[in-house]
């Protein structure tokens, strides 16, 4: 982390939020810490039920804080209702305005500003050019495809020119090509607009996309914060390596360590080098190792530093054919290869073949 | 006569028809089609209804109010529009002249000012209790709905009758306020304007806060959070965001208090103590104690058009409304 440059736009500190109370209390965040930098395109990831939509109604004044503290440029937020906080919010359904035009729609946060009717006339020109949908300003919501809805929304709540915009997996709703170019175009406007975006998904492909950093939640808690490349790569325990991408998760005996990194024993008696995340297991103890399926790659049988095991089926998923093998032990791993141009698949179900690691392949994780 | 007149049916099941054309679209969509004549067969029944007891009465109606009073009540089948004319003049005895009479006038226009605060007043009270019940948790809503209509299973006569009980000189309120000292002697609420008021915002409550109910419902409150994160405060969000967005509940339920509460007689007659005739009152005592028939014909077919007339501006606007939402 740079220091000095980097404002801090959110602190949320010791956040803990408590739906309910006695019998039917229900804790949905236990005690969440942390600090999104201005200007930054930050990612609350995690499963459905994770506490995410909490954590964000709760910054937008919708939910009260149980306990902790949410500060925005330093200010804190715990008095101010949310028609007085300089953040807007992005609905998951867009709740826009049935009975009111799109120019309407993308007007009303400046009226209720108090702005002019000439300058609020100029800025919602300027919102609706922003997000290309000026040929439809005199339009219902209902007369727009899901799409362009999402971009009402999108301009409505930037037309305020709010310090913090909040998007509740605003994507959600559009089919699949939509969704990949809102992503880019999104993370565009973001740029464009200069205002800290928080956004929250359970979609992890979308996460890594578009992401300056990415919080991963699970079970109202913080699993691990970091860039695209950090959580991918450097995943800090199992939930996080199981739920961003694809991933092998062997169980090992930590043999020993060697430096930064340890010497783990696969079920097969066969020694891997690996990367260490903070909190993993003493050596001589059991622990699981992440293995990326695509950093795997076979050899012939037997060569030297390669693992012996069987082909049991291969599934050709267009980019790359992907094997699911055994070792000796009968334990399975999944290897995944990039399949080349008019190329017959090299190897085929019932070859016994040597498994490669790349470098720095393997790491080991914590429970 | 029914409290809510035969006449009042019409404009009602227009309103129904009207709101539920969107849902009759979607049930034919899913429903099995249907042969011409089947279809026929099954609206049979529903226009004979309707011919027999609403075309021929008003028809009937509309057809005396054009001919002369009979001396014991009925007809004399002579044509004339006197009956009209004797609504705005009054014809003198000895020099057969008509000279203008405004008493008629003011009983349509006081009964007018009676239903519209009668309307205004059960929208103030009907809109918090439907925004109440349709905020409820779902597996409560029945229940409030429930105990809301609850009166309707008491005649009106007899509901009315417990109303001026209640408000009596020595009635349960005066009594109450006397015993702790707040007034010396009963007030006055009985047989009184407030009284009339009073009775019809109980009678016809339910059928504000049904429709308004049923809008609300519908609602998706996820837009009021909207309005709120955008810097509108509770008021704004209920004036701009809520009451646009189930505007056709409220106009309904305006509709179906106005309308029987313009002609309503039962109230008037009991809580009013007969004493300030309005037009339900008039029409019913050209029946029986007058007997002139024309002439109670002429009254309510001059109600019945200013019922339509009320009916067709509320449609116009709400068409004018879906008109620009879709323009
Ligand atoms: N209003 C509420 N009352 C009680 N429990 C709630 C409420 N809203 C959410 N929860 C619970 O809190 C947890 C987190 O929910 P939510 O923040 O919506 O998760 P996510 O957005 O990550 O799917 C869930 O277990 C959910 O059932
Ligand atoms: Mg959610």
């Amino acid at each position: 982390m740079s220091e000095g440059e980097n404002e801090i736009a959110v602190h949320i500190g010791d956040v803990v939020k408590v739906y309910g109370s006695g019998d039917s209390a229900h804790t949905a965040l236990h005690g969440i810490n942390l600090d999104i930098r201005h200007n930054e395109f930050f990612t609350l990831l995690g499963p459905s039920g994770c506490g995410k939509t909490t954590l964000l109604r709760m910054i937008a004044g919708f939910e009260s804080v149980t306990e902790g503290e949410i500060s925005l440029y330093g200010q804190n937020l715990a008095t101010s209702p949310p028609n007085r906080r300089p953040v807007n919010t992005v609905f998951q359904q867009y709740a826009l305005f049935p009975h009111m035009t799109v120019a309407k729609n993308v007007a009303f946060g400046l009226k209720m500003k108090g702005h002019g009717e000439a300058e609020t006339r100029a800025r919602v020109d300027e919102m609706l050019r922003l997000v290309q949908l000026d040929r439809f300003a005199e339009r219902r919501p209902s007369q727009l495809s899901g799409g362009q809805q999402q971009r009402v929304a999108l301009a409505r709540a930037l037309a305020p020119s709010p310090k913090l915009l909040l998007l509740d997996e605003p994507l959600s709703a559009l089919d699949l090509k939509l969704r990949q170019a809102m992503r880019l175009e999104l993370k565009q406007i973001q740029r464009d607009a200069g205002i800290t975006f928080i956004f929250v998904t359970h979609d992890q492909e979308e996460a890594l996309t578009m992401s300056d950093r990415i919080a991963v939640m699970s079970e109202g808690a913080l699993q691990q914060v970091g860039d695209s490349r950090d959580i991918y790569e450097a995943p800090v325990n199992r939930f996080v390596a199981d739920f961003i991408g694809e991933t092998n998760l062997p169980e090992v005996v930590i043999e020993r360590y060697e430096g930064d990194h340890a010497v783990c024993r696969l079920g097969d008696g066969s020694e891997l080098h690996c990367s260490v995340s903070e909190g993993a297991a003493a050596a001589g103890e059991r622990g699981h190792l992440s293995i990326r399926p695509e950093r795997l790659s076979f050899t012939a049988a037997g060569e030297e530093g390669s693992i012996r095991c069987v082909i049991d089926r291969t599934i050709y998923v267009g980019t790359d054919t992907q094997y699911a093998v055994h070792l000796g032990d009968g334990s399975e791993l999944v290897v995944r290869v990039q399949n080349e141009a008019g190329e017959e698949l090299p190897w085929s179900a019932g070859d016994e073949v040597g498994l490669r690691l790349a470098t720095g392949a393997a790491r080991l994780l914590s429970d | 006569m029914d409290d809510n007149g035969g006449a009042f049916i019409v404009p009602v099941d227009v309103r129904i028809d009207r709101r539920g054309g969107k849902m009759s679209e979607q049930t034919s969509l899913r429903a099995p089609r249907l042969w011409n004549w089947h279809r026929i067969a099954l609206f049979l029944p529903a226009m004979g209804l309707i011919g027999f007891f609403l075309i021929i009465p008003i028809g009937v109606i509309a057809i005396y109010s054009f001919l002369v009073p009979g001396v014991y009540g009925g007809v004399v089948w002579e044509f004339t529009t006197n009956a009209y004319r004797q609504f705005l003049f009054e014809q003198d005895l000895f020099t057969d002249e008509w000279a203008f009479n405004g008493a008629y006038l003011n009983i349509y226009g006081r009964s007018i000012g009676q239903a519209a605060v009668a309307t205004i007043a059960c929208l103030l009270v009907g809109f918090p209790t439907a925004y109440f019940i349709a905020t409820r948790p779902p597996e409560n809503r029945t229940i409030w709905l429930f105990l809301v209509t609850i009166p309707y299973w008491v005649n009106l006569l007899i509901r009315t009758l417990a109303v001026l009980f209640l408000l009596r000189d020595q009635g349960p309120i005066n009594s109450f306020l006397m015993d702790w000292g707040v007034i010396e002697k009963p007030i006055r609420l009985a047989y009184t304007n407030f009284a009339i008021g009073f009775g019809l915002v109980y009678s016809y409550l339910p059928f504000m806060v049904l429709p308004i109910y049923a809008s609300l419902e519908r609602f998706d409150f996820s837009l009021m959070e909207a309005g709120y994160d955008l810097y509108a405060g509770r008021w704004t969000i209920l004036r701009k965001v809520v009451l646009p967005v189930v505007a056709p509940g409220v106009v309904a339920g305006s509709l179906l208090v106005f309308i029987p509460s313009l002609g309503s007689f039962i109230a008037p007659d009991i809580l009013g103590g007969g004493r300030n005739l309005m037009i339900g009152n008039l029409i019913a005592l050209q029946f029986q104690g007058s007997r002139n028939w024309p002439f109670g014909s002429a009254a309510a077919m001059i109600l019945l058009t200013l019922v339509l007339l009320a009916l067709f501006f509320f449609a116009r606007r709400q068409q004018g409304g879906l008109a620009s939402s879709h323009g």
